[in-house]
């Protein structure tokens, strides 16, 4: 694809083409295409002359690194027990309800991929999630319906 | 009871940090006045570990090497943490000051601050606030340049090793240990890492001289320490309380009036039932914590604390070594049989062994730790695992 040729063309100038270059060039890569594809892994093994093997192992170590399809907006609810103990499940419910997706799926349209994570850093506003790399907090039903809602018109 | 114990102290976050007059002072200084300041202060790492901050700093100085590094470590990946994002929110100078002192003593031109992936959100802003402090620095003619990375969604990166695994662009697998850090540590240099919060309480010192945070805390854990409060409580929050509380004080004004367990110290921490709330000291010489504080009240199943911390530990494992990548699994599956009533109770006690094993065999700290919150739910709370 030539699209993904040329984005790691571009990460690589903008990063270096270094090992220490490898992951915020597969950051740059799921920050654009919300996944690393195999032609992008090949790309970025020639634009960094190491194996294919090294960046593929580096790249399915890392959770926020997805190797799967994902969607345009990629949510992830945490499941760690203060958010758990704050209805986390009643939030993933909502979720699962109004995308018509369970965890771990991507919606047909390609918009929307549903996740749990670990803790997000935010055990006192929970339950917590993130889209994206926002973050949103002190979650209830209704509130995840409007932010969900928001970003089906985005 | 009026609790008049429990101390607030507003080191941390008192947003005046004088950043330019602090390093100046400090940097005029020589480097065994320095760290024989930070030693006297007995400030401990506040990462979970608690080494002394003066001695690392002086072993990494120490080394002959031409390049050095000190790296802040900002993965805060255990649950039930949350007070770096504040602290890089609030006061990201004084971080980066802390940062600046290091590097002198340890002679290193560059740091690194390695951000989890899950606060991205802060880049932006920090790389601004960057920008202002290497021209503060550029002002004072010191040569210095810190650097963020950003890590990508794994608790096992807040391990020394796997950080600097994973700055060099690997799987973040931990390392051998020895070597340490302050011989072989980012790029295989001498490396002092540390935490956000211990960076700050360095530049505090620096600004107000050790004697005024020695007189906080006891004589095993100096100074105070920020909490990140959760669970049921009923005022949640980040609080920079002094060292030396018992549970039972922190309960008192913490808990909501039926406190049944605290977790000190997140999933990798001990939970302390209600019956040892008196006798436990929070720090170093009672159940230390990196500030995770998760507080149950009788509501709470146990068993379901524990299997969420179990799972926790399921994924975040690298899966490096057996014990660990065998054993997580193992005791979460061995807590469900029992409690589905498919193995009999006595089988907790071979599930106990399975953790001391992993606690002796396990090559790093989260294989190791398992079995402090095994054990402690295990043991105080059996009939919560089995009925
Ligand atoms: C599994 C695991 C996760 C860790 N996560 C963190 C972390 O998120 N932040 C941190 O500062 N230290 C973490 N540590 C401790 C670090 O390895 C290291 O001891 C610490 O950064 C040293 O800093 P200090 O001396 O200032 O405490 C972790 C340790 C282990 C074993
Ligand atoms: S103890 Fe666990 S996390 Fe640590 S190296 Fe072994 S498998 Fe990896
Ligand atoms: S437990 Fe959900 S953010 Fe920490």
């Amino acid at each position: 694809m030539a699209e993904t040729k040329e984005l790691v063309k571009t990460l690589a100038d903008r990063h270096g083409r270094t090992r220490e270059s490898l992951i915020p060039i597969l950051q740059g890569v799921v920050q654009q295409e919300r996944y690393i594809s195999s032609e992008a892994m090949t790309e970025i093994a020639r634009e960094l002359d190491i194996s294919a093997a090294k960046v593929y192992g580096t790249a399915t170590f890392y959770s926020f690194l997805d190797t799967q399809p994902r969607g345009k907006f990629v949510i992830r609810v945490c499941r760690t027990i203060s958010c758990a103990m704050r209805g986390k499940s009643l939030i993933i419910q909502e979720i699962e309800d109004l995308l018509k997706i369970k965890v771990g799926e991507t919606t047909q349209n390609r918009r929307f991929t549903l996740l749990e994570t670990n803790c997000l850093g935010w055990c006192h506003k929970g339950p917590a999630m993130l889209v994206n790399d926002e973050v949103y907090t002190e979650l209830t039903p209704e509130r995840v319906r409007d932010i969900i809602n928001e970003y089906m018109n985005k | 009871m009026p609790n008049n114990f429990l101390r607030r102290v507003d080191l941390i976050f008192d947003e005046d940090c004088n950043l330019k007059d602090v390093l100046k002072s400090t940097y005029q200084r020589s480097n065994d006045d320095i760290i024989n300041e930070l030693l006297e202060s007995g400030l401990k790492g506040r990462g979970g570990a608690g080494f002394p901050t003066a001695l690392k700093w002086k072993f990494t100085s120490e080394q002959p090497d031409a390049d050095k590094y000190i790296v802040c470590n900002a993965d805060e990946g255990e649950p039930g943490t949350f007070k770096d994002r504040e602290i890089l929110f609030k006061v990201p100078f004084k971080v980066f000051g802390g940062m600046a002192i290091c590097a002198k003593v340890i002679g290193a031109k560059e740091g690194f601050l390695y951000l989890r992936g899950e606060y991205r959100f802060l880049l932006p802003e920090l790389e601004n606030q960057l920008k202002v402090f290497h021209s503060a620095l550029n002002d004072l003619g010191i040569n210095f340049t810190i650097k963020i990375v950003m890590g990508s969604g794994a608790y096992i990166c807040g391990e020394e090793s796997a950080l600097f695994e994973s700055m060099e662009g690997d799987r973040g697998e931990p390392r051998n240990k020895p070597p340490y850090p302050t011989v072989s540590g980012f790029r295989k240099k001498p490396t002092v890492i540390n935490n956000v919060e211990t960076l700050v309480y360095s530049f505090m010192i620096f600004r107000y001289g050790a004697r005024k945070f020695k007189e906080l805390g006891t004589a095993d854990s100096r100074g105070s320490k920020v909490f990140s409060i959760s669970g049921d409580t009923p005022k949640p929050g980040i609080y920079e309380l002094e060292l030396g509380m018992t549970v039972e004080q922190f309960v008192e004004e913490f808990g909501d009036g039926d406190t049944k367990a605290v977790q000190v110290g997140g999933a990798s921490g001990f939970c302390v039932p209600r019956k040892k709330f008196k006798d436990t000291i929070i720090g170093f010489e009672g159940v230390p914590t990196g500030g995770s504080m998760m507080l149950f009240n009788s509501s709470r199943s146990m068993y379901n604390v524990l299997k969420n911390y179990l799972e926790f530990f399921e994924e975040e494992s690298c899966g490096q070594c057996t014990p660990c990548r065998v054993g997580c699994q193992q005791l979460k599956l061995g807590i469900e049989a029992v409690k589905k009533g498919e193995r009999h109770a006595v089988y907790l006690d071979q599930l106990q062994k399975l953790a001391q094993t992993m606690k002796i065999t396990a090559k790093c700290g989260l294989g190791q730790s398992v079995a402090n919150s095994f054990f402690s739910i295990v043991e105080n709370f059996k009939e919560e695992m089995i009925y």
